[in-house]
């Protein structure tokens, strides 16, 4: 027995030294500076000060800040506020559900003049602090809260997806479109809906085959559904899937090292410039959803007094806070994305109704 | 020879350990050429000096001088550069290597510049050692094939390759039969002859008179005596390495034989292989009388005692225990049909360690109304059952919370037994009752084992030990191969016969007739 | 008694503490070299914890699946077993209470009792079936629960997806008030914070695990196949059955820590893209409390503490939350390894002793 124990005893210890450190993420140490910190950082020269004296933090959901993804880009915004006016910003992550209130509360009892909860999954705790707190300003990305003194900021994300759609469309050599999806939500839905009418109204004959991997966090998922769509002729997927979307570039990499020149396939990626990442060699283009200027300029505004408190905004094209990078003319030629501008213009103007999901 | 020259000497070794002094300032002197035996009980500290000469520990106080030099050995590769060896107990050995692979394994002969073992070099001076010293070995046979005597060879050729000059045996006859008992004494003296010279830990007082020139008592930690065999006798040995005055002799009236109580009927029983370990064994015990099970290790010996007491199924053939069948049912109902086992290996089987002897002592019974009070244990009454038990059975613990684990062999022994014989069993099974255990012990536990039997009840005793079974049993029967191959009366017997029939050589006159 | 005291015993005491004053030190060399203040860190950390009553309360709440998760480790620890499932264990608690809760209506004095009762069994039977699995077949309860983590996962958000879903949400419908089981007075007086009766089950439960391990004779029988299942076989004991029932009431102590998260604090089931790692920092707790029922729920409170006050460190102190699982980490290391401590301890009194011969 006793060296069973020993063994059991081992065995624990590994266990959870290995499970304490997967928890574990990449910290950039400059987490939650102070003003003086990284406004030297910033291009912007046009601090003004307007913003001394108030205090606006977010809160990240289990992603936690360096996700790539929304939590990431929610800080990037809140930063360029502070170096742009001054404004003191900080950031709490969550490791787990449990502390998306409590680390809510934890602002508004501070009295920060303005609290984000970032993502869709923040919806429940922003409501129930705002309702406890109703003196506390609060926002949220990406979910709809029904209190007065909540600003919730959604995206058209379909619009943005649908110029991918046109880029697609237009692009595609084999008529064969793939589209991975991390959860089946309403949020991806509006990626895969816009998605799909965009391909269809450049391209009526290209067939767009849709799957949904289940999860945000599987890179092996996502490279499995990729190899499987790539293998049936399907030569560009744009995947809204976060994490699993990860394996469909690797798969899209390997692919490309071997493949004939007229045989390449490619990839759009998702929420940010994926290019950058992953090079311009697989990646088309991207859908960007710019959440860093939604929190910039929500921000701003409660700065100027014009907080959206109670409204629900939805950012489309018409704010440029969806759409495709620049980078995109490397791959893209000049023809399509001049029709990515007329379908843009259609769509701002009411010409064209992208459908969406609720 | 220079038979006087000291090849190590400890002086005034001094060792504690949290609660007990384990060495208290003993000395020990081993002269070149000879067979120092060191005898002690269990406890008595004995292994602690070797494993302090071996430097498995280090002393608090005291000296040790090899060929004359003051040396401080802080470890097992230090007393290897000494020369000492040591062969240990329970064999150190990887069973899918070669006897040459273990042999050579942490110090193996490179070649290409230390990057590949030089495993025909290797190969080639093993064989030589072997030769050298008579030891017999194939150094190409894998340690799995080979016997336990054999194996046991292989331990002492690996101290012999790393240049050993003083080798310590501990407890080395433990795990052998009579016949690779009187192989190891020869190789003993061939190596003394060949200029090693030789300590050996043992309780043993057969071999101390066989082989030992001098013998050094050691009783709680302190040298009672050292002196040359030739001007002593067992009983004065035991006497000093117990304290008090000892009889080896078992003083046993004639068995007075009851009605049949264990009737086993060609029993068939599967090994762990899969093969059968018992081939249609069939014994009858009887009221009143010690029946031996004599044999080599491994011939269903294990297997018998599963099968009695219900822990493994049988093939075909029945076991009778009164009039109740009880071959297939659980342990549990076997225990409460009147059965009880002392079984082999107390450590593994007997108790558990981390216990303490309170719950120790009600390990088969404490489901029953007197313990179980509505599911609930009644500690009260199992803290009263174990003070009489130890009390009645002289269990030697600080207190029934002690945990099992800081019992000596002899107490744990002890305890077994008094759990055992309390459930007032028609049979006892006694599986190697007194293995490992000192002469005070065995003393002990041998005058139990006849008690019961005088009291009417059956013994069945399993050993592998011929000296236990020729003076214990009323009669005994020998196994070999999961068979009965012949059944004798000690009176009309000897070791030597009994080791033949035990390897199944047959004689016109001892052999059995019932084998095919 | 005797075992109950042994945890307060000098050795056994003294090793943790130093385990958790060493552990405090790696972490505030890491911070040091990190450029961070420990002082203000540390000082942030129990400022969060105990400074307001809020926070004190939301400590509670966060310590208490600890205690049924380590509860859960520690036991099947005790009767030999390893169990990684206790995630498994919870999810699948977790998923019957918010089933009983969502779909059942009754009045509260059957509603809640029910749904602890469901979720507590379901968590059990989640168990036995990697009991019965090592009873029956032989195969090794480490992988089995592993495996039966991932099973419970899935199966969780399908319950969640297809019978339970509250459309646009993510996650389930709200479980009926009659089924929560949080404590009014009492989080009125923690403004708020989202205490519940779990941590009285809790207690409970270390009270159950010592009484029933120590005291009755099933416990007796479990403890015999725990430190010697062979001798344990001779002594007539039943071994598989009893490694079933052992993982019954392990699975079952997991199970409770999920009911408890449903009905006390988040009142409905989000679909979880991974686990929550509840369990596994079970294991760590066990492991804190040497698997002794008292030396869990203090493993709780110290872990429990320290990843709550975590967010107090990152927010008073800047520090990132990756240090405090640094703390947290080299605290189980050094209690895993008490040889290191026992160790120092014999090398100080060593020199001390020398000290006074000198």
């Amino acid at each position: 027995m006793k060296k069973s124990t020993k063994i059991f005893t081992g065995i624990m210890l590994v266990a959870s030294l290995a499970l304490t450190a997967c928890g574990a993420k990449n910290n950039t140490n400059n987490g939650a500076s102070s003003p003086s910190a990284s406004a030297p950082a910033s291009p912007s020269a046009s601090a003004d000060n307007s913003g001394k004296g108030f205090k606006i933090a977010m809160v990240t959901d289990v992603g936690g800040v360096n996700d790539k993804s929304f939590n990431q880009g929610a800080w990037e915004g809140l930063k360029k506020l502070e170096a742009d006016t001054g404004a003191s910003v900080k950031y709490l992550e969550s490791k787990e559900a449990t502390n998306y209130l409590t680390n809510m509360n934890q602002f508004v009892r501070d009295k920060y003049n303005l609290t984000w909860g970032i993502g869709f999954l923040m919806g429940d705790a922003v409501k129930d602090a705002a309702t406890k707190n109703p003196d506390a300003q609060l926002a949220i990305i990406d979910n709809v809260v029904d209190a007065p003194n909540v600003a919730s900021i959604t995206f058209a994300e379909n619009e943005g997806s649908f110029l991918v759609g046109v880029v697609a469309g237009l692009t595609t050599k084999t008529n064969k479109i793939g589209f991975v999806g991390g959860i089946e939500i309403p949020v991806i839905k509006r990626f895969e809906l816009g998605f799909v009418a965009g391909v269809k109204a450049v391209n009526p004959d290209a067939k767009v085959t849709v799957v949904y991997t289940g999860a945000f966090d599987k890179a092996d998922l996502g490279k499995a559904a990729a190899a499987s769509l790539y293998n049936d002729k399907n030569d560009i997927i744009f995947h809204a899937a976060g994490g699993t979307g990860n394996g469909v570039f690797n798969e899209a990499k390997e692919r490309n090292k071997t493949a004939a020149a007229d045989k390449k396939v490619w990839v759009i990626g998702v929420d940010k410039d994926q290019s950058i990442e992953f090079g311009d060699d697989v990646t088309l283009t991207s859908m960007l959803k710019r959440v860093d200027q939604a929190v910039y300029t929500v921000s701003k505004e409660l700065i100027a007094g014009d907080f959206p408190a109670g409204k629900i905004t939805v950012l489309g094209l018409k704010d440029d806070a969806v759409g495709l990078p620049d980078t995109s003319s490397k791959n893209v030629s000049k023809e399509i994305l001049d029709k990515v501008e007329e379908y843009k213009q259609k769509i701002i103007s009411g010409e064209i109704t992208v459908p969406t999901a609720q | 020879m220079e038979q006087t020259r000291t090849v190590v000497e400890m002086r005034n070794i001094t060792k504690r350990f949290p609660g007990i002094v384990a060495n208290d300032n003993v000395s020990f002197k081993l002269s070149k050429g000879e067979i120092h035996a060191l005898l002690g009980e269990n406890g008595a500290g004995k292994s602690t000096l070797m494993n302090i000469l071996f430097g498995l520990y280090q002393p608090e106080e005291g000296e040790i001088f090899v060929n004359g030099q003051e040396v401080a050995i802080d470890g097992p590769n230090k007393a290897i550069s000494l020369g000492i060896g040591m062969v240990h107990q329970h064999f150190k050995l990887v069973h899918p290597f070669t006897v040459t692979e273990n042999i050579i394994l942490g110090s193996e002969p490179k070649k290409w510049m230390g990057l590949s073992v030089d495993k025909k070099l290797a190969y080639e001076k093993i064989g030589k050692l072997s030769k050298q010293y008579g030891l017999n070995i194939d150094p190409y046979a894998k340690i799995d094939d080979i016997s336990v005597g054999m194996q046991q060879r292989v331990e002492i050729l690996k101290t012999l390759y790393r240049g050993a000059d003083i080798l310590i045996f501990d407890e080395p006859t433990a795990v052998l039969t009579p016949q690779e008992i009187s192989e190891l004494l020869v190789i003993m003296r061939n190596l003394v002859q060949q200029g090693k010279s030789i300590i050996l830990i043992t309780h043993k007082l057969k071999e101390i008179m066989a082989i030992a020139d001098t013998v050094t008592i050691v009783r709680r930690g302190k040298v009672i005596d050292s002196l040359p065999t030739a001007g002593t006798n067992p009983n004065q040995l035991a006497e000093k390495m117990v304290g008090r005055e000892v009889s080896l002799k078992l003083d046993k009236k004639d068995a007075v034989l009851g009605e049949p109580v264990l009737e086993v009927d060609r029993l068939v029983v599967k090994g762990r292989s899969g093969l059968n370990a018992l081939n249609e064994t069939s014994f009858v015990l009887k009221r009143g009388e010690i029946l031996g099970i004599a044999g080599v290790e491994g011939n269903g010996q294990s297997e018998l005692i599963e099968a009695l007491t219900g822990l493994r199924s049988v093939t075909s053939g029945s076991i009778k225990l009164g009039d109740e069948i009880i071959s297939g049912q659980t342990p549990r109902k076997i225990s409460e049909a009147g059965l009880s086992l002392i079984p082999e290996d107390r450590h593994k089987h007997g108790l558990v360690l981390d216990f303490p002897i309170r719950e120790n002592m009600v390990l088969e019974t404490y489901y029953q109304p007197q313990f179980n009070k509505n599911g609930f244990l009644d500690f009260g009454a199992i803290e009263k059952h174990a003070e009489r038990l130890v009390k009645e059975f002289d269990v030697r613990t600080p207190s029934i919370m002690t945990d099992a684990r800081a019992l000596s062999g002899g107490n744990q022994q002890k305890a077994i037994i008094a759990r055992e014989v309390d459930k007032n069993p028609e049979v006892l099974i006694a599986a190697q009752p007194t293995r490992g255990l000192d002469v005070g012990a065995i003393e002990f536990i041998h005058k139990r084992l006849v008690e019961q039997r005088n009291m009417g009840k059956a013994v069945l005793l399993v050993s592998y030990e011929l000296d236990e079974i020729m003076q214990l049993s009323d009669r005994i029967a020998v196994i070999y191969e999961g068979r009965i191959v012949g059944e004798v009366k000690p009176s009309e017997t000897n070791d030597q016969q009994l080791g033949l029939m035990m390897t199944d050589y047959k004689q016109p006159q001892g052999g059995p007739d019932n084998i095919e | 008694m005797n075992k109950f005291l042994k945890i307060i015993t000098k050795e056994s005491a003294i090793v943790p503490f130093i385990a958790i004053v060493l552990g405090l030190i790696v972490g505030a060399i890491i911070m040091l070299i990190g450029g961070y203040d420990p002082i203000l860190a540390y000082r942030s950390l129990l400022n969060k914890v105990f400074g307001n009553p809020y926070d004190f309360g939301e400590t509670l709440t966060a310590i208490t699946p600890l205690v049924f998760t380590g509860l859960s480790v520690a036991f099947a620890f005790r009767t030999g077993l390893f169990n990684i499932g206790a995630e498994g264990q919870y999810i699948m608690g977790m998923t019957g209470a918010t089933f009983v809760g969502v779909n059942l209506h009754m009045p509260w004095y059957l509603h809640a009792p029910f749904a602890i009762i469901v979720g507590t069994l379901i968590g059990g039977i989640w168990g036995m079936i990697a009991g019965y699995l090592k009873a029956a077949r032989g195969v090794n309860e480490v992988i089995t629960t592993i495996m039966l983590n991932w099973i419970a996962l899935h199966l969780a958000n399908y319950t969640v997806n297809h019978f339970l879903l509250e459309p646009g949400k993510g996650r389930s419908y709200m479980i009926d008030p009659s089924a929560q089981v949080t404590i009014g007075w009492l989080s009125r007086l923690l403004d708020d914070a989202r205490v519940h009766w779990g941590m009285f089950f809790a207690l409970l439960c270390v009270v159950f695990f010592y009484v029933y391990l120590f005291r009755t004779k099933q416990g007796y029988e479990l403890r015999v196949v725990g430190s010697n299942s062979d001798a344990a076989q001779y002594a007539g004991i039943n071994v598989n059955k009893s490694i079933v029932k052992a993982m019954f009431i392990s699975g079952a102590f997991a199970g409770m820590a999920g009911v408890f998260q449903v009905l006390g604090v988040f009142m409905n089931q989000a679909i979880a893209a991974s686990p929550t790692g509840h369990g596994f920092d079970g294991i760590a707790v066990a492991l804190l409390g040497g698997n002794n029922p008292v030396g869990v729920l203090f493993g709780a409170v110290l872990f429990g503490t320290l990843s709550y006050g975590a967010a107090g460190m990152s927010f008073g102190a800047d520090v990132p939350p990756e240090i405090i699982r640094i703390v947290i980490g080299s605290v189980i290391f050094f209690v895993a390894a008490p040889g290191i401590i026992r160790w120092l301890m014999k090398r100080l009194s060593a020199k001390k002793r020398k000290g006074e011969v000198v």
